[in-house]
């Protein structure tokens, strides 16, 4: 459905649904133990949980519900946490504009998108009218 | 030979050897049983022989077959009372099922010897007695799921209300220790109760203490903004302590500003604060 998706065919990426609070609840706990697993930092766990918090909430809120995939990911002698959090939803229509500080059309502080690339290392978002939401984020260990 | 007058004998069979079957049952419960009873062996005792008792009265009704008939009703209702009491006291199902299925061996033995005979009449009377116990015994386990389930929810109730521990440091001074997920419902409800308390108080100060709070993203951060701005509005400022290294780190990444917030890296730290400000203070009086 959208173009980033094909980078998903690994069969190691495992997926949790995105449906109700106690779903992003149960995200944060595993993003948490998957970098407690790998060593990473409490700082830059606290970073990616967060980012993964924001995004989670958008699929949820504005998505209208969806999935997230994650994986650890091994680069370069590195590991690395990636999560694709993907919707059918309405989508963005001006993706720069989602990006700016302080934008929102719900009344939220409008920093969960910015605030969530400044918290990772690779961001990528794919939307399309109509169509829905793709948010690649990838935290990896310092 | 139909059902019916099988009950009636099971059941003239259960009265004749209802103690020795009552001793055997009760040997194989503790043998099977990982724990003590919770009201204790007497009480075991009184609620094995009642159910002999009520079992022995609903089979010479002669009505096998349908448990959830009316003259079944004893023996429901007091599984329903062991099961809930099992499940209050945090009994797995299978011990609770147990209490019903270690009956079988007790009963079955002395049946052998009984109706050793007629082997047919034997099989056919095991057979009805097994289907019946099975049937009671997967009641129990629902009657179990059920009390837990209530359990359950009653729990999650009470620590709605219990995670909203508003409490009074100091004249004039409240704090508020926030522990675990802020997700929608409960924070709601954790801040409102706030902002009550200072109604109610009168303070001037509150402290919100996130040491507790594992994850602050936007939602947090908006909700916690949300309650200073309300509780400036009544005539108090807040002060958030609790604010770990890597959340300071992680909210000035986010973006969310937090200029206009007093903040303490301490619970003790924001209270120094707070006696300042409403002109208490404390201090170190030398040993006499
Ligand atoms: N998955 C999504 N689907 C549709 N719109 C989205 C999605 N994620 C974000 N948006 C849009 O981008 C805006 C900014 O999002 P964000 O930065 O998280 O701020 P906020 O959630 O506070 O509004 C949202 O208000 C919403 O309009
Ligand atoms: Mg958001």
């Amino acid at each position: 459905m959208i173009s980033i998706a094909p980078k998903l065919g690994s069969p190691e990426f495992q997926t949790l649904p995105l449906k109700t609070d106690e779903n992003v609840v149960a995200l944060r706990k595993l993003v948490r133990e998957q970098l407690v697993a790998i060593n990473f930092s409490l700082v830059d766990q606290t970073k990616c949980v967060t980012a993964a918090s924001e995004l989670a909430r958008n699929t949820l809120k504005y998505g209208g519900g969806g999935q997230v995939r994650f994986s650890v990911l091994a680069a370069d002698g590195s590991l690395g946490l990636c999560l694709v959090f993907i919707d059918a939803g309405p989508g963005i229509k001006d993706v720069p504009q989602a990006l700016t500080d302080g934008f929102t059309t719900q009344g939220g502080l409008g920093l969960g998108l910015g605030g969530a690339r400044r918290l990772v290392d690779e961001f990528d978002i794919e939307s399309e009218p109509g169509k829905g939401t793709t948010v690649r984020i990838v935290k990896w260990k310092k | 030979m139909n059902l019916n007058t099988q009950a009636i004998d099971v059941s003239k069979f259960i009265k004749k050897y209802q103690y020795p079957i009552l001793q055997d049952w009760m040997q194989n419960l503790k043998a099977q049983s990982v724990r003590a009873d919770p009201a204790g062996d007497e009480q075991l005792r009184e609620h094995c022989n009642q159910f002999l008792d009520s079992l022995a009265e609903a089979l010479r009704s002669g009505k096998a077959n349908d448990i959830t008939s009316e003259s079944w009703d004893e023996v429901r209702n007091l599984l329903t009372e062991i099961s809930q009491a099992r499940a209050k006291y945090g009994y797995t199902p299978n011990e609770t099922a147990l209490f019903i299925f270690s009956l079988k061996q007790s009963l079955f033995t002395r049946m052998l010897t009984e109706f050793a005979q007629d082997a047919a009449t034997l099989v056919s009377i095991m057979w009805m007695l097994s289907t019946l116990l099975d049937g009671l015994g997967l009641f129990t386990i629902e009657v179990f799921q059920k009390s837990r389930d209530q359990i359950i929810l009653r729990q999650q109730q009470e620590l709605l209300e219990l995670s909203t521990p508003v409490v009074k440091l100091w004249k004039n001074i409240l704090a508020l220790p926030l522990i675990g997920t802020l997700d929608s419902d409960r924070t709601q409800i954790v801040m409102e109760s706030l902002l009550q308390k200072i109604v109610d108080t009168g303070a001037e100060i509150a402290i919100i203490d996130i040491t507790g709070v594992p994850t602050v993203d936007t939602l947090v951060a908006q909700h916690l903004l949300k309650t200073i701005a309300a509780a400036r509005l009544m005539g108090a400022d807040c002060i958030i302590s609790g604010i770990r290294p890597q959340i300071a780190q992680t909210i000035v990444h986010l973006g969310v500003n937090l200029e206009d917030v007093i903040t303490k890296a301490t619970l003790a730290d924001a209270f120094v604060v707070a006696l300042e400000r409403t002109g208490s203070s404390i201090t170190n009086r030398p040993l006499a």
